[in-house]
């Protein structure tokens, strides 16, 4: 099992989320995050008085699968993520240990992704 | 008054169906012919006196209104950590004006017509008795308006000259220090000005300084006592960098910038064409178009100059522009032709660009209240002495037609004289009084409240509880099983027994 955190822009999310759904990867989770990378800061303007903007507003994506998925998600992220411009993000993979349904109690890798058919119906 | 319009109403019973909304003495005005072969009905000075007084209530009502204006001005132009306090000023000093104008200021201001104050009308107590109120107050010989709705219309000028000064002090100003000034502001300060040039003192009947319904009187004395208090209060902390230099503080709402500035600019039909203090002979309209004119002016003025120097239409900027230009076409609104309004606005919104960069180089102003209401306030009175027309001039019977028609600096000087005199006398006591708070209850919150911000501070409670308390603290919303089968998810259909829960409320 391998966490994949992904920072990415905010507009990129909608289609990889499509695609994933699509691939059978429903579960996943994003925050709203704000850091600085190679991009730095922006110079903006408040009524004729410059500020800079060190920290740039990302969504952080969150999603874990078993190991042979990772090739696949990453793929689909790196589809939508990347624009070819400084501030595309990065993408992170962390090892899992495991993971558990808390409406069942059931464990493991089952858990994950792959969903009976009548729980995805909703 | 809606006594006798009702007596009037079997005589002309189809009339009164028809004005049935309107206002009790607009009713009694239009069944006149009927009314008066009745020995009780009103008699025509009654019924010009309803309407006049009827049109003040209305143009006070909407100055009134002028404080919400500022309210979601000055709470836009904060952060989000300081919105409440804007709320809980705004109600403190509005509260703390009205028992103080009525108590002291209205005497002072138009107690009778000595040159430096008036006498007559402390707590005024006088009812509907005009005649003996005319003996007190002179103006109500020369206006046939209710002595209340004189006081009234006074007084919320008076509350807004107030909500200006504190515009500078935004995000750091302790609220014990702006109850005891805004005692003194709206009891003694205001009063002795408006009286120079309102209420029959020597600015207007000696000098001739011509101020129709207060670009010096009220924003430029509010503004001058923002420039006291702030030169003593400092800037917000993080406002200035190491080498000095201005670093922006964003204010966090727009949309409650927008909302307060066109409350202001709606509340400024009442506070020019309201100052004709009277509707007979329909002089407020022409008010209404000036006032209008010089504010839209206003906007394309500043919108285009701060376009010119960055390449980008700033939205504080342009609102500044309308506030600039309305501050500035207070003083001449009764004085000028239609012509002169849109010079004045547009004029008023290029100063207050070049106003808001210069003074932000050096003084912390949030709102920009130094250069709308001072810088405006100052150029809008003195540009009576470029613009009054002749017959304008003669019909308010103050001071003498402008440059423009008689090619005489004289009114000029009449005005500078007046901008001079209330900016160095409202600065000095001003200065004074917020010296004296300062040494004693002080002027500032600590640099722990300024960082926590006012609203927890000093009121206990954020402006926007669920931006700095987590929701599940406060239960702010949820997303449980309920919420989700509002939303049209399907029941969980294996577990029975939480349903069977949620089904008891």
């Amino acid at each position: 099992m391998k966490m994949i955190v992904a920072y990415i822009r905010h507009e990129a999310f909608e289609p990889i989320r499509a695609d994933l759904l699509d691939a059978g990867f429903p579960s996943l989770s994003i925050s709203e995050v704000k850091g600085s990378g190679r991009q730095k800061g922006l110079t903006e303007h408040y009524r004729g008085s410059e500020i800079a903007i060190h920290l740039r507003p990302k969504l952080k994506l969150e999603c874990v699968v078993e190991d042979e998925a990772v090739g696949l998600v990453t793929e689909t992220i790196l589809r939508y993520a990347r624009t070819g411009s400084i501030g595309d993000g990065k993408i992170f993979l962390l090892p899992v240990e495991d993971a558990v349904r808390i409406r069942t109690g059931e464990s493991g890798a089952e858990v994950l992704q792959a969903h009976e058919s009548e729980e995805v119906r909703a | 008054m809606s006594r006798r319009a009702r007596g009037a109403a079997p005589l002309s019973p189809a009339r009164i169906r028809v004005l049935a909304g309107c206002a009790a003495a607009l009713a009694a005005a239009l069944a006149l012919p009927a009314a008066a072969s009745a020995a009780s009905g009103p008699t025509l000075p009654d019924v010009t006196s309803s309407v006049n007084t009827t049109w003040v209530i209305v143009a006070g009502v909407l100055v009134m209104f002028m404080q919400a204006g500022f309210a979601f001005l000055e709470i836009g132009f904060s952060r989000m950590k300081n919105a409440g306090s804007g709320v809980a000023k705004i109600l403190m000093n509005f509260s703390i004006a009205s028992l103080a104008y009525w108590a002291c200021g209205f005497a002072l201001a138009f107690g009778g017509a000595g040159a430096i104050a008036g006498t007559h009308g402390f707590f005024l107590n006088v009812g509907h008795d005009a005649a003996s109120a005319a003996k007190d107050i002179p103006f109500l010989g020369t206006y046939d308006i209710s002595p209340a709705a004189l006081l009234f219309f006074q007084f919320v000028f008076c509350a807004v000259s107030l909500a200006i000064v504190w515009g500078t002090t935004l995000e750091r100003i302790k609220w014990q220090a702006y109850v005891v000034y805004a005692v003194i502001f709206a009891a003694v300060i205001y009063p002795i000005i408006s009286h120079w040039i309102f209420g029959g003192g020597w600015l207007a009947k000696n000098a001739g300084m011509q101020d129709f319904a207060g670009s010096t009187v009220v924003h430029l004395i509010g503004a001058t006592g923002a420039l006291a208090a702030l030169l003593l209060l400092g800037p917000r902390r993080g406002k200035y960098d190491a080498r000095g230099n201005p670093r922006a503080i964003p204010g966090h709402s727009m949309p409650l910038v927008g909302l307060g500035i066109l409350i202001l600019w709606l509340g400024w039909f009442g506070f020019n064409p309201g100052s004709t203090l009277a509707a007979i002979g329909n002089r407020f309209a022409e008010v209404v178009l000036v006032t209008n004119l010089a504010a839209a002016a206003g906007v394309l003025a500043a919108a285009g100059t701060i376009y010119a120097l960055q390449k980008k239409i700033d939205i504080g900027m342009a609102g500044n522009g309308a506030i600039a230009a309305l501050v500035a076409i207070t003083a001449p609104s009764g004085y000028v032709e239609y012509w002169a309004a849109p010079i004045i606005g547009a004029v008023a919104g290029v100063i207050v660009v070049f106003g808001v960069l210069a003074i932000d180089k050096v003084l912390d102003d949030p709102v920009g209240a130094l250069s709308a209401h001072g810088l405006a306030g100052i150029w809008g009175t003195l540009s009576c002495g470029l613009f009054t027309s002749p017959r304008l001039a003669s019909l308010n019977g103050i001071g003498k037609p402008g440059l423009v028609y008689t090619g005489s600096f004289h009114q000029f000087g009449a005005q500078a004289l007046g901008v001079a005199t209330a900016f160095v006398c409202v600065f000095v006591v001003s200065y004074v009084v917020f010296w004296a708070i300062k040494k004693t209850i002080g002027l500032r919150v600590t640099a722990e409240e300024e960082e926590a911000g006012l609203d927890i501070a000093e009121h206990g409670m954020y402006g926007y509880p669920e931006q700095f308390i987590p929701a599940p603290e406060i239960g702010a919303g949820s997303t449980g099983p309920v919420a989700d089968r509002l939303r049209g998810a399907p029941a969980p259909a294996t577990v029975s027994a939480m349903s069977t829960m949620e089904a008891t409320p």
